[in-house]
This record gives structure tokens, C-alpha cells and sequence, in this order.
């Protein structure tokens, strides 16, 4: 995967130089360890700063909201489905892209390696197999597959569904994953468990957005948040508005998220929110045989309707 | 989410169909009259010293 960074360069360079793009989104590196930030290389001199490494975590799709110019842009799997859903929902045409496909193996968790390590870390370096984490007197090495991203670890799409280049030989994709146990755990619970559970979940939340400003789904001019005529949800720290955001926010990514995890990735206190979306992914599937972003031609359950559409709930 | 069961119901109910309307609405209200009122969705005020 380290050769990844060497071919992404050369692509972006290639196209730049060619102009059969006016920029490439990629990554290059963080001012701080393990957070590399998306990177916009408008000419090739500016591609050679482009990096590829297990810090990559956020979705760059979110960068092509209503674009205009020719764009090539570095996709890992899940950022490719966002493409996709992009494409779908007429916020960026498949002619203006040229998809830099990327065979994901998955993003470390910034979070666990600093939770195991006993100061502040100062510089982080990789091998294909393994991290290593060094600080002020303290070097510590471990096992990428032990440190991933939660949603990199179930993750059963990590080649790119769509892609006009690609960075390398697709990666074995992961079999025999079981995605939904957190979901599953929840479901089980009683109505009274489940009202706990989130709010302990969610009592740390400081209205950032920074969960929604992640996402590539939320890209509304203004969003239902931010508007105060009519205010839909109170802007304070109340239970019950930290709860209205996060479940409406959840549903404006019903049949859309691809679970990608930039949501809880930039989250600064590290709120798990990707249980809601979860869910509904999970109902998704279950429902409507739906998995967001694998296809251009198929449209999403939300906005078709089948006969076959479960409606049992209707009384 | 964590709402307890009962309070919430989804029907069909055509345009054309008042009396069908008049009953749901009767039945439901209700129905979540004799649950009580739901203090999980009401804010507190902040509290002065
Ligand atoms: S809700 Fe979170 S996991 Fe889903 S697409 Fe948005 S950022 Fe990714
Ligand atoms: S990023 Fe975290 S703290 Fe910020 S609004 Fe989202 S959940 Fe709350």
C-alpha cells in the first residue's frame, strides 16, 4: 500500500500536465501526526505533494458538491460510493471526474493508538503490515489489523465500484463479516435501555458539526441546524436537541451512507454516531435488498417506489 | 430510539375518508392520553441560583 502515494503522484502529474483535469483531490500530510488533510493540486508541481498512507481517513467526495470544473479525484472504496451516490443525486457529473481508484486496506484509528500509548506521540511511521508510534521516550509498534477504524474493520467494499485509473491490483475484499452486531445489540434492548443508552452516547456532544460538516451527504446550503426561521431544533446543549439532531441527521443518510466513518473520525470527543447510521443501513438491507453507491443505474429505495415495499407498519 | 411503543402510529388515510379519519384520530389520542405525558421530550429550564 506505501507504493500507492508514488503512483497516485504520477496519475495526478500525468493529468494535470495533460489538462484533462483542472485539479486532483487527494491527501497530503498533516501538520500533526496520523491527520493528513485533503489536498487540491492544481498544477503537477503542487501533485508532488500528494501522500498516500493509513491516515486517509476522510471521505473526499465531500469536496465535489456542485463543482464545475474537470476534477480527478483519489477514491478509496467507501469514497467511491460516495461518488457514486454524488452522481445519482446531481451534484457532480460522471464526465467531469476522473476517479483515482484506490484498493483500500484500511484507515488506523488515531484514537486507539493514542489511547495505548503513554504520552503524546510526536511522529508516526508504517510499514505494509505494521505502525509504529514514537513520542517523547516512548516508541511503540503495532499490528495495523489490531488498530483499524471501526467501519474499516467490517468493511466489505474496499476496492473502488467505480474508477478511470487505478493505484493498483485490487485487494482481497474481506468475507464472512458480520457488520451489525453493535446494531443488533442495540435492537435488543428495551425502549427504556435504548433512551439511556443514547443519551449516555450522545451526553458529551458539543454541536460542533464537525460530524455533519465531515460527511459527504450533508451538503445542504443550509441545513436543517442552522436555520432559525422557523427553528426547527433549539441550538443549546438540551438533551433533547442534541438528540433531534443527531436522529434527523441520521435519516437525511438513510439509503445513502456507506458507512465510511468521517463522521466519527472527526468527531473531537470521539462520539460513536455511526450506530444510527448504522441502523439504518442495516434496514436498508434488510428491506430493500439496498447497499448505497454500488451502482450509476439503480436508484435508491427512498425515491422509487416498488409494489413489493414493506408496509407493514401502516395501521 | 428509545421512544416507548404505542406512541407513535402510521396510517393511510385517503382524503375521502373522513370518517376513518375522525376514528384514527380518536383512537390514537387516546391511546397516548392513557400512556401519560412523555417527559424525555420535554426541556428543562435552566436552573438559577
Ligand atoms: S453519515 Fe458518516 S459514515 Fe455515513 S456517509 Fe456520512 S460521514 Fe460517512
Ligand atoms: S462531531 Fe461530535 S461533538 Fe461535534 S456535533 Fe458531531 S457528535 Fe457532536
Amino acid at each position: 500500500m506505501l507504493s500507492y502515494a508514488e503512483k497516485i503522484r504520477e496519475i495526478a502529474g500525468r493529468l494535470l500536465a495533460s489538462g484533462a483535469v483542472n485539479m486532483v483531490i487527494g491527501f497530503r500530510q498533516g501538520t500533526i501526526p496520523m491527520m493528513n488533510e485533503p489536498h487540491f493540486a492544481k498544477n503537477p508541481a503542487e501533485a508532488a505533494k500528494l501522500v498516500w498512507d493509513s491516515h486517509c481517513g476522510i471521505n473526499l467526495a465531500n469536496y465535489l458538491t456542485d463543482r464545475k470544473e474537470k476534477i480527478g479525484i483519489v477514491a478509496k472504496g467507501c469514497d467511491s460510493r460516495n461518488i457514486v451516490t454524488h452522481i445519482i443525486e446531481n451534484k457532480i457529473k460522471r464526465e467531469q471526474l476522473v476517479v483515482i481508484g484506490v484498493p483500500c486496506q484500511g484507515m488506523v484509528d488515531k484514537r486507539k493508538i493514542a489511547l495505548k500509548c503513554p504520552g503524546e506521540i510526536t511522529a508516526v511511521i508504517e510499514t505494509e503490515t505494521q505502525v509504529t508510534a514514537t513520542g517523547n521516550g516512548f516508541s511503540q509498534s503495532f499490528d495495523k489489523k489490531d488498530v483499524l477504524q471501526h467501519n474499516c474493520s467490517l468493511c466489505i467494499h474496499r476496492n473502488p465500484v467505480i474508477h478511470d485509473e487505478l493505484v493498483a491490483a485490487p485487494v482481497e475484499e474481506q468475507k464472512g463479516i458480520d457488520r451489525y452486531a453493535d446494531v443488533r445489540a442495540v435492537e435488543a434492548m428495551s425502549p427504556e435501555q435504548r433512551w439511556k443508552y443514547f443519551e449516555d452516547l450522545l451526553s458529551p456532544c458539543v454541536r460542533c458539526y464537525a460530524c455533519r460538516n465531515a460527511c459527504p451527504l450533508c451538503y445542504c446550503p443550509t441545513c436543517f441546524v442552522d436555520e432559525s426561521r422557523p427553528q426547527w431544533v433549539g441550538k443549546g446543549q438540551d438533551p433533547s436537541d442534541v438528540r433531534t439532531f443527531h436522529f434527523l441527521r441520521a435519516y437525511h443518510c438513510a439509503g445513502r451512507c456507506t458507512d465510511c466513518g468521517s463522521c466519527e473520525r472527526s468527531c473531537p470527543v470521539g462520539i460513536n454516531m455511526r450506530v444510527f447510521t448504522k441502523k439504518l443501513e442495516k434496514d436498508c438491507l434488510d428491506l430493500f435488498g439496498w447497499e448505497a453507491g454500488l451502482s450509476l443505474d439503480v436508484r435508491p429505495p427512498l425515491d422509487v417506489y416498488r409494489p413489493s415495499d414493506p408496509n407493514d407498519f401502516i395501521k | 430510539m428509545g421512544i416507548e411503543p404505542g406512541r407513535l402510529q402510521f396510517s393511510w388515510i385517503s382524503s375521502a375518508e373522513s370518517t376513518k379519519f375522525v376514528e384514527v384520530v380518536t383512537q390514537v389520542t387516546n391511546a397516548i392520553r392513557a400512556l401519560g405525558p412523555n417527559p424525555d421530550f420535554t426541556k428543562k429550564l435552566a436552573e438559577v441560583a
